[in-house]
């Protein structure tokens, strides 16, 4: 039952509201159809502090918070703000109490403004009519106050992921939240723009403000947070005083077991399998989104792209995948010219493309796990009599992959879509595996998954590259691209501006690249020392 | 040509266009809020047909336009339980209120004039021209705009408005956050499904006033299929429109233009066979539909509200 209350006149006439001292959730049981989210999950978060919660995808982080923000309504248990039991039927209500979230995909209207987003849902001070130079000139001061650097009339559409994440903190704010959530803010940003932001948290902190921080990525807990919280499998696996842990000790609480750090070891290339000549493509927008890619990926070796999202590796991707047209340049396998092909003549040269877009353009949500198994392979005479389909010879092998590569799935009959994103991108690998192909390009190929899938997927890539596969790797995750590779091309705005061998460049070099800064220039810059927030070190678990 | 001529094709065209106004600004309200409701044509329909009876049996046109645009609500309102509520395919559910819109008003038709019989034929009340003073004293173009029946007045007065509504006032702001994004407007406190059934049903009531426009003044009386595939060129002009009210009007009244030169071409005995000329305002609508998707592929920006067709599930997640 919503309980109507005087909503907030707007930004400027709400400054005098109560900042929330601490927010306590007690026991919070969340079910949904055969899935125990959270089971009595205890979590609480002051002001002046942040608080990590810490987990793999699937452990109950964003329900936790998602009830905090009104989303979703817990089953049991209750929430208390400075010991007032609340209840919160939507977001709106729990804006009304003080509190902003700020979501992985952004809760923005891409063709509207910064300044008539901010608005949205806010009384005018002019009703009917908006008062929206009024609300920009309050953005443009707590821009000023809190550093976040952003243009109030720029549209949505024009900005960063980076700018968007800025409007969003804007939009909390502008609506007085004292206790903020950030789930994953982390995950769109190149370093640079992480260590921004997290200049930013620490003035909010100072200010008085709680934050709730969701992350899996084990570095960035230690470097922001005062308190870690680890959720496993829907449960609070414990609670620490960040000062007090060791990654080594937080990453087994978040996967309950010893993690191995997977690295490549050296190893000699052979010859080039993947040559790639002066690529042009274009973007979905009608602009061109590659602008001359030259590269090489040699045998026995992995090759990764680094990039902040949207320079152009999604559409390189599809380029070579065959998903895409290339208005110009060449694409050679293992010597043959492949630039026009046909998918089925790509894969009959031995290219093997796991999407980026596994849901999409890699599995047919509906059909089984046998059928994804065999998308490619249904017209092999090793599985067809004629027109028919030898089912007995298919379930053999794809019970064979389902084992070999650890599929989890309750049958081969279960839709794909019920399985996990891990076991999705493992059916995936399997089926583009097992054709045994020449060169492989592999996008985002952990993005979203839990760290024991992630494990087994590197592990899996570094197998085909001893057994002498060209592999692309294109991923935003540069630890991911920095554990594996053995030498790191980064992309920006259609250009690979640099390619480095392994060890050669420091995230943080690696991230000046990636913001547009020529390889000269970012490798002549003195290298910071490594720090908590960005060590040289890195492995397949942050 | 001649002035005379030229003054009143443009005349025509607007009587012609003015229905299709009512109906597509109506239709933009809708799409706006995220709701594809393909039902226009059979709403227009039961709106004509509807008003006509009202006004033939009460005497008065008034009373029939108020009969129309209660029945346009009532119809979009069925579209919106079926879609908003029980999340129903929006496309689905707006082809079958054309379906039954446009049987439901061909029984009505039959079964509605005085003692049970059809309406064809008769003869009711109907909105007359009416020459505004001062105004349609203005040389040249007073003729033309301003000696025109009260539907076309009011259209002069809602196309400005629809668009002001949009742009620049806050419920307008809203309605652009529901069918743009429904999550964060729910996620800012806007009702997502309140906004949905205002603005579906109020849609319906603008197509139901279209329909009135068509059976109480352009071709006053009811005849079979009077709306003659109106409601389809309606949803076409959405589109060529960018979802905007005046290139509404803009589209709007260039169809009209092409039927009043068709009209003209057969007035003066032209050759061509007249179904060849019946088909010039929709072989236009093709072609303007034709380059305006063109257009748009090329810039992708000014396209249809992202969440056009989709059920909105609060915590659902999406993208």
């Amino acid at each position: 039952m919503a309980i109507p209350k005087p909503r907030n006149n707007s930004g400027a006439d709400a400054t005098a509201q109560r900042r929330i001292q601490r927010i306590e959730m007690c026991d919070i049981v969340k079910r949904f159809p055969g899935v125990l989210a959270n089971d009595r999950v205890c979590f609480d978060v002051k002001a002046g502090e942040v608080h990590a919660l810490l987990g793999e995808n699937g452990a109950g982080k964003s329900t936790l918070m998602r009830q905090l923000f009104g989303l979703y309504k817990p089953d049991e248990g209750e929430i208390l703000i400075d010991g007032q039991r609340v209840e919160f039927n939507s977001p709106a209500d729990a804006i009304r109490a003080g509190i902003g979230m700020i979501h992985q995909h952004f809760m923005l209207v891409p063709t509207l403004t910064v300044t008539q987003n901010v608005a949205l849902g806010l009384k005018s001070s002019r009703e009917p009519l908006t008062d929206l130079d009024v609300v920009a000139k309050r953005v443009r001061q707590l821009s000023e106050e809190y550093g976040l650097k952003v243009d109030p009339d720029a549209y949505i559409w024009q900005l960063s992921v980076g700018e968007q994440q800025r409007v969003e903190i804007l939009k909390a704010l502008y609506r007085n939240a004292s206790m903020i959530i950030l789930d994953e803010p982390t995950a769109v940003l190149t370093p640079q723009e992480v260590k921004d932001l997290f200049a930013t948290l620490r003035r909010m902190v100072q200010e008085g403000h709680g934050l709730v921080f969701i992350s899996h990525k084990l570095y960035e807990v230690l470097a922001i947070s005062d308190r870690v919280t680890v959720l496993r499998d829907g449960r609070v696996i414990g609670t620490r005083e960040t000062k007090d842990v060791t990654r080594d000790e937080l990453a087994r609480m978040m996967v309950g077991r010893e993690v191995k750090r997977l690295r490549a070891q050296p190893q000699q290339a052979g010859e080039p399998l993947l040559q790639i000549r002066a690529l042009r493509a274009m973007g979905d927008r009608g602009t061109e989104a590659l602008r001359g890619i030259d590269l090489e990926v040699r045998s026995g070796e992995i090759v990764g792209i680094a990039g902040v999202s949207g320079n152009g590796q999604r559409e390189l991707a599809e380029c070579l995948g065959g998903l895409r047209k290339a208005t110009a340049g060449t694409i050679l396998v293992a010597g043959k010219d492949l630039t026009h092909a046909s998918v089925q003549q790509r894969l009959q040269a031995g290219l093997a493309y796991i999407p980026e877009e596994r849901m999409r353009d890699g599995a047919i949500k509906e059909f089984s796990v046998l059928e994804n198994m065999f998308l490619l392979d249904h017209a092999s005479p090793k599985y067809t009599h004629g027109i028919f389909l030898d089912f007995r010879r298919m379930r053999e092998h794809a019970a064979a992959l389902v084992k070999e590569y650890t599929v989890k799935t309750p049958s081969l009959e279960t839709p794909i879509k019920n399985l996990s994103g891990g076991n999705i991108q493992k059916t995936i690998m399997a089926r583009e595996l097992s054709r045994e192909p020449r060169v492989l390009v592999a996008a985002q190929p952990s993005r979203g998954i839990d760290i024991g899938a992630t494990e087994y997927i590197h592990q899996r890539l570094l197998e085909q590259r001893a057994s002498g596969q060209a592999i692309l790797l294109i991923s935003e995750d540069l630890d991911e691209v920095q554990a594996l590779s053995d030498r790191i091309a980064v992309m920006y705005e259609g250009r690979i501006v640099g390619i480095v061998g392994r060890g050669q460049a420091t995230a943080e070099q690696l991230g000046l690249m990636m913001a547009g800064v020529p390889m000269e220039e970012a490798m002549g810059a003195a290298p910071t020392a490594p720090t908590a927030e960005q060590p040289i070190e890195v492995s397949s678990v942050v | 040509m001649d002035l005379a001529l030229l003054i009143s094709i443009v005349a025509v065209a607007i009587q012609a266009g003015v229905s299709l106004v009512y109906a597509t600004v109506g239709e933009i309200f809708t799409e706006r809020s995220g709701v594809l409701n393909l039902g226009v044509e059979g709403m227009m329909i039961m709106g004509a047909v509807t008003a006509f009876a009202a006004a033939y049996h009460s005497g008065s046109a008034w009373l029939g336009v108020l009969t129309a645009v209660a029945v346009g609500a009532a119809l979009a309102l069925i579209h919106a339980f079926l879609t908003i509520t029980l999340r129903a395919d929006q496309v689905v559910s707006g082809l079958a209120l054309t379906i039954f819109g446009s049987g439901l008003a061909s029984f009505l038709g039959q079964r509605l004039g005085p003692g049970g019989k059809p309406l064809v034929g008769l003869v009711g009340p109907r909105f007359m021209p009416v020459e505004l003073p001062v105004l349609s004293e203005i040389p040249v173009v007073g003729k033309a705009l301003f000696a025109q029946n009260v539907l076309v007045y009011i259209m002069y007065v809602l196309v400005p408005v629809a668009a002001y509504w949009i742009y620049k006032t806050r419920p307008g702001l809203h309605l652009r956050a529901v069918g743009e994004n429904p999550a964060t407007a729910d996620a800012l406190g806007i009702g997502v499904f309140r906004t949905r059934y205002a603005y579906t049903v109020f849609g319906g009531m603008l197509v139901g006033l279209g329909g009135a426009a068509l059976s109480l003044a352009y071709t006053p009386g009811w005849t079979e299929n009077i709306t003659g595939g109106r409601g389809w060129i309606a949803i076409a002009l959405v589109i060529f429109a960018l979802w905007d009210p005046w290139r509404a009007l803009l589209g709007a009244l260039l169809f009209g233009g092409v039927n009043a030169i068709q009209f003209r071409l057969q007035a003066a005995g032209t050759t061509i066979p007249a179904p060849f000329l019946n088909m010039l305002p929709y072989l236009f609508t093709i072609l303007v539909l034709t380059i305006v998707t063109v257009y748009e592929s090329v810039s992708k920006r000014v396209g249809a509200p992202a969440a056009l067709g989709l059920p909105y599930v609060r915590g659902e997640r999406t993208g």
